[in-house]
């Protein structure tokens, strides 16, 4: 299987704060890689930074073969990775069509000049969109809502919309910020099915955070776990179950002297 | 299009055929007077519909629209003012070659006034909306000031503080309200395009926009051009309402009573600006009377200028303290209400086109 994200030696600084320290990522394509670790381990600065949205001080962030280091956020999104947030941010003022439209935006041929005159092509090509974001919410059964605001809609599918708007961007690697916060187990089981459903369905690869760990070791093939910023150990997921690295970080060190 | 639809399209064009009859037949027989206020309520209009652009749909808070607006007038005035008028004003130094013998009509010359503000807010947008909120605000405030001091000072083409006078005067309400609801159609076909959702996007959730692939500063920066253009074109019209002007005009008080129109009519609503703009322009009329010395519970009150904007602050501080969205929200006005007032329904096939 051919590589799709690499991270090479990759750090992020704030000031003196080292959240990110030499980490290095290989994701291979159609995998699902679970990326997890402690409260403040650094695990949305590791997506923050692949996407763009910081610099990494030092080291180097390869996609599909290319140097996308210090790319904008929005370029980043242009050449194939999508994101979801900790915090769902929808555009709220929307509904749950225009928010999915949005991610057209960017291939849009026409210019301004032909929306206000309202000439064919941009019209067409609104058209089509229009067309491919209803089929896209119709595949996340969220269609039966395309009219309603995205404000209105409860928890879970606020969720799986802003998964959708994601995908609405056609992306290769999808990045999952905590996409099961908030939920019960129930729902938490429909999402994994959801995952794993969408990777198939549109060819992705995934790589999520996540700290519910029946859902992480439920769909991840392998494991990333980070605290402090170091990269303590990566594995199928028996493997991080019995780590003994990593049941400290998250359980404490038992102490010599007790 | 099914019959709703048809029936939304023919009311409009009714409305407007109706609108410019009213015009065509009040700028004759109207008080002067009335018509004045009428073509101050478009200018109004015009600025409160682009500083929306920029403030209620694309969420930059933008403080230096007066500054685009001085950049219209002037550059109105200067092209349009008969070259022996020009001689007798810029007495203080003559003015620039290039433009002693320039005169243009009056159509182009409202044109070149809106691009011309536009590649300032070009200029300006460039290094300022890097910035965001505040400093945005600050920034734009402090570049609105810059650029009537530069007009003060660049006496060769602007004449200066003694500003310029005899400049055509233009009372046809075809032409103001024309250009107000030019105004309005292209900013209504804006907002509602790909490009209007993009720049709401930036304002609900800047990151998130981002993260759908959208160029911010590219968009703000065309949202900002826009607004300048349109402001450009209101000044032009100030400039021949008006037919003197002076730096002193376009300070910094009067982009808050642009503000204040966007406020009240509510952020992200064009209806609204409308309806605000009409309403704050005969207000400032009607209100003329609380500046005149009067006799209020057996105390003598001498009449105090400006106690007017007094009044509009405190409908300003009612409407932050107990109705903030303003006159009218987010919301448009919409057929569909009109239309379901009157019992005639809706079919589903039209709830869905809506949205495309």
């Amino acid at each position: 299987m051919a590589e799709i994200l690499r991270t090479e030696q990759l750090s992020m600084e704030f000031g003196g704060l080292r959240a990110v320290s030499d980490l290095d990522l290989s994701i291979s394509e159609g995998e699902i890689i679970g990326l997890i670790g402690p409260n403040g381990a650094g695990k949305t600065t590791v997506f923050n930074v692949i996407t763009g949205v910081y610099r990494p001080t030092t080291g180097r962030v390869i996609f599909n073969g290319q140097d996308i280091t210090g790319w904008r956020p929005d370029q980043v999104t242009a050449k194939g990775i999508a994101r979801t947030f900790q915090n769902i941010r929808l555009f709220n003022s929307m509904t749950v069509l225009e928010n999915v439209m949005i991610s057209k935006h960017v291939r849009l041929q026409s210019t301004l000049g032909e929306a206000v005159l309202g000439l064919p092509r941009y019209g067409r090509e609104r058209h089509k969109h229009y067309h491919e974001c209803m089929e896209l919410l119709a595949k996340v059964q969220l269609d039966d809502v395309a009219n309603e605001m995205a404000t209105s809609l409860p928890y879970g599918k606020q969720r799986r919309l802003e998964i959708a708007r994601a995908l609405a961007t056609e992306p290769k690697l999808l990045l999952l910020d905590e996409p099961a916060a908030g939920m019960n187990p129930q729902e938490s089981l429909e999402l994994m099915e959801f995952v794993r459903h969408i990777r198939d369905e549109f060819d992705l690869t995934v790589l999520m955070i996540e700290h519910h760990m029946e859902v992480v070791m439920g769909i991840c093939q392998r494991i990333y776990v980070l605290d402090y910023g170091v990269n303590l150990a990566v594995g199928t997921p028996e493997e991080i179950q019995n780590n003994q690295q990593v049941i400290e970080a998250y359980l404490g060190a038992v102490d010599a002297d007790a | 299009m099914d019959r709703r639809g048809n029936l939304k399209f023919i009311l409009t064009l009714v409305v407007v055929l109706l609108t410019f009859g009213a015009l065509y037949i009040f700028q004759d027989s109207m008080n002067s007077f009335y018509a004045r206020v009428l073509n101050l309520a478009a200018i109004y209009a015009i600025l409160a519909l682009s500083l929306n652009l920029i403030l209620g749909f694309t969420g930059m808070f933008s403080l230096g629209h007066a500054g685009f607006m001085c950049i219209g007038s002037y550059v109105a005035a200067v092209l349009t003012m008969s070259p022996a008028s020009k001689e007798i004003i810029y007495y203080m130094e003559p003015i620039h070659p290039l433009l002693a013998n320039v005169q243009w009509p009056i159509l182009p010359a409202i044109l070149m006034a809106g691009l011309v503000a536009a590649f300032f807010g070009f200029l300006i947008g460039f290094p300022a909306l890097r910035l965001r909120d505040d400093y945005l605000a600050i920034a734009t405030l402090g570049f609105a000031e810059i650029i009537r001091i530069v007009v003060t000072n660049a006496i060769p083409f602007t004449n200066g503080a003694l500003g310029l006078k005899n400049i055509p005067s233009v009372n046809s309400m075809l032409v103001y309200w024309g250009c107000a609801i030019l105004t309005l159609l292209i900013l209504m076909r804006i907002i509602n395009s790909s490009w209007g959702y993009a720049f709401k996007a930036i304002r609900d959730n800047e990151i998130a926009a981002q993260a759908m692939g959208i160029n911010i500063f590219k968009h703000k920066l065309m949202s900002f051009t826009i607004g300048a253009f349109f402001a450009g074109i209101a000044g032009a019209l100030m400039a021949f309402l008006i037919t003197s002007i002076d730096p002193t005009m376009y300070r910094f008080t009067f982009t808050f009573q642009i503000l204040l129109i966007v406020v009240l009519g509510g952020m992200g609503s064009l209806s609204g600006s409308i309806i605000a703009a009409i309403i704050f322009s005969i207000a400032m009329e009607a209100l003329r009377f609380v500046e005149s010395p009067m006799q209020l519970l057996g105390l003598q009150i001498p009449g105090i200028p400006g106690m007017r904007m007094v009044i509009f602050s405190i409908a300003l501080l009612l409407v932050i303290l107990f109705y903030r969205q303003g006159l009218m929200g987010t919301r448009e006005f919409n057929w569909d209400w009109v239309l379901d007032r009157l019992g005639i329904k809706t079919s589903p096939k039209v709830k869905r086109g809506e949205a495309e």
